[in-house]
């Protein structure tokens, strides 16, 4: 079977504007929530946020661009160019061809949705801008790095909610290791940091006001973050041919439905998605040493995943690392499995496991070793990341460190 | 005025239930009456609704809430509080 690897990586989120500034908060367990900026905050109970500061899109983009590029195609675009300019590949003739872009949002162009309703119901106004249609949807960001970097193969979005990213990272891994493609553009973009987006999620009353603490018997909701991750995902002959610095390999990946509720999370479906990707990637669950965790800060998620990963690992649940590091870049929702690759990959090439911050109080319904508050050293072989969306619609993929 | 809270807390948490009104007793919990948290969460929702309230609940918390939801005479007596807090 044809092996994947990871050979360029891109961010921007709250932590940083590039891969190497977010591992370094990582690192350094630093916290990216803070008070939202935005407009008509004071009608909003929940005002944290980890938005991404001192952001000028016209920095980026000129004018034509930014009027058919909405925040969550702008984080796609600026964390593509980083994966793809750090994985060397120029995309050309056959290979060209041969790849493609898939991604991952929940809200696609959320902000562009929200300012245009502003306009029409609220202003009054009867007419709007003539781009609004393709900048909104969700397919935007996937087309437009698609345009950007010659990417002709097969490119679509994927929306499973909070699971979107690794959803659509998996679809590429399945791809290329199927003969499908030789590489794929992959990851997961978000903006859902505008009134409409921050508001609906008041409404499920599940959002923390003060912090996002997963783990901790202190929690008390999730933190809403924004931005992008995304990744050259290619053959491992292709890459090895041309001599290829590897970040990763990708060796498994899983995916089941819960079938139960549409808000609730289920032991069962989480367990099986986890032995699922192990069992993709044909090793013993005694190799894993580190899982980037769902861990959404909520009551239902942290004990539920911890169940599941009991569960699923036996007594070495006991033994390997469990971290949540959307304790510091809040839930990108749909992006979120994309950036928390991150942390897979700087545990397998770096030996640092990231924190789970703003961990004050152990819950006995926790009971795993969440790395609380500070980065670890430590060798790890394989790593997992967690995403169990609403929806009940789990992914998990296997990470193992460079051959 | 605390008859009028009282019956439409009742027929709020009735139709959530999908239950007469009658058939609500002032003892149940919300979990005897049939109401998952989810439509704890919607319930609250039509009763900020209903009496222009804002009901200061955390799902992830219930316990913790000034609100108590444990049974459907506590809420009644809690609406009753926040209704008349608005008032003052």
């Amino acid at each position: 079977m044809r092996r994947v690897v990871i050979t360029g990586a891109g961010t921007i989120n709250a932590l940083g504007a590039s891969v190497p500034a977010t591992l370094e908060a990582m690192r350094e367990g630093r916290c990216g929530i803070g008070p939202l900026e935005i407009r008509d905050i004071d009608r909003l109970t929940v005002q944290i946020g980890a938005q991404i500061r001192d952001y000028d899109e016209s920095a980026h983009f000129n004018r034509q661009q930014i009027a058919l590029y909405d925040r969550f195609t702008q984080f796609a675009l600026l964390s593509a160019a980083e994966a793809v300019g750090q994985s060397g590949l120029v995309f050309e003739g056959e290979l060209a061809a041969r790849a493609g872009v898939i991604m991952g949002t929940s809200g696609g162009g959320l902000n562009t949705q929200d300012e245009n309703y502003r306009v029409v119901y609220e202003e009054g106004k009867n007419r709007v801008h003539p781009f609004v249609v393709p900048k909104l949807m969700n397919n935007a960001a996937a087309s437009h790095v698609s345009m950007q970097w010659n990417l002709q193969g097969p490119s679509f979005t994927v929306a499973t909610a909070c699971a979107s990213s690794n959803h659509a990272m998996g679809q590429a891994f399945a791809m290329i290791r199927s003969g499908l493609a030789d590489a794929m553009v992959t990851g997961g973009s978000e903006a859902m940091l505008c009134f409409g987006g921050v508001k609906a999620w008041e409404g499920l009353r599940v959002m923390s006001r003060d912090g996002c603490r997963p783990f901790s018997a202190t929690r008390n909701g999730m933190v809403q973050g924004e931005g992008a991750g995304m990744f050259v995902f290619e053959e491992y002959e292709h890459a090895a041919a041309r001599g290829a610095e590897i970040l990763a390999e990708v060796i498994g990946f899983a995916m089941t439905s819960d079938a139960v509720d549409i808000v609730m999370p289920s032991k069962k479906g989480a367990a099986r998605a986890i032995s699922g990707a192990l069992a993709d990637a044909r090793i013993d669950r005694e190799a894993v040493g580190y899982i980037n965790a769902h861990g959404t800060g909520t009551a239902a998620n942290d004990k539920t995943e911890c169940a599941a990963v009991a569960d699923a690992f036996g007594k070495h649940a006991n033994d390997l690392m469990i971290s949540s590091t959307k304790s510091m870049h809040g839930h990108l929702i749909g992006g979120t499995g994309a950036v928390e690759l991150l942390a897979c990959i700087m545990a397998l090439r770096d030996g640092v496991v990231a924190p789970t911050i703003g961990y004050e109080e152990p819950d006995p319904e926790c009971a795993l070793d969440v790395v609380p508050n500070e980065a670890r050293e430590a060798r790890v072989e394989v790593a997992l990341s967690n995403a169990f969306a609403f929806g009940g619609l789990n992914a998990v993929l296997a990470l193992r460190a460079a051959p | 005025m605390a008859d009028d809270v009282k019956d439409k807390v009742i027929r709020i948490i009735a139709e959530q239930a999908m239950l007469d009104p009658a058939d609500i007793s002032m003892t149940q919990s919300l979990e005897e009456i049939g109401i998952d948290s989810l439509g704890l969460v919607e319930s609250i929702f039509a009763i900020e609704e209903e009496f222009d309230i804002q009901v200061p609940f955390n799902a992830n918390e219930p316990a913790k809430s000034e609100f108590d939801i444990s049974s459907v005479a506590s809420i009644v007596g809690a609406v009753e509080g926040l209704v008349a807090a608005q008032k003052a």
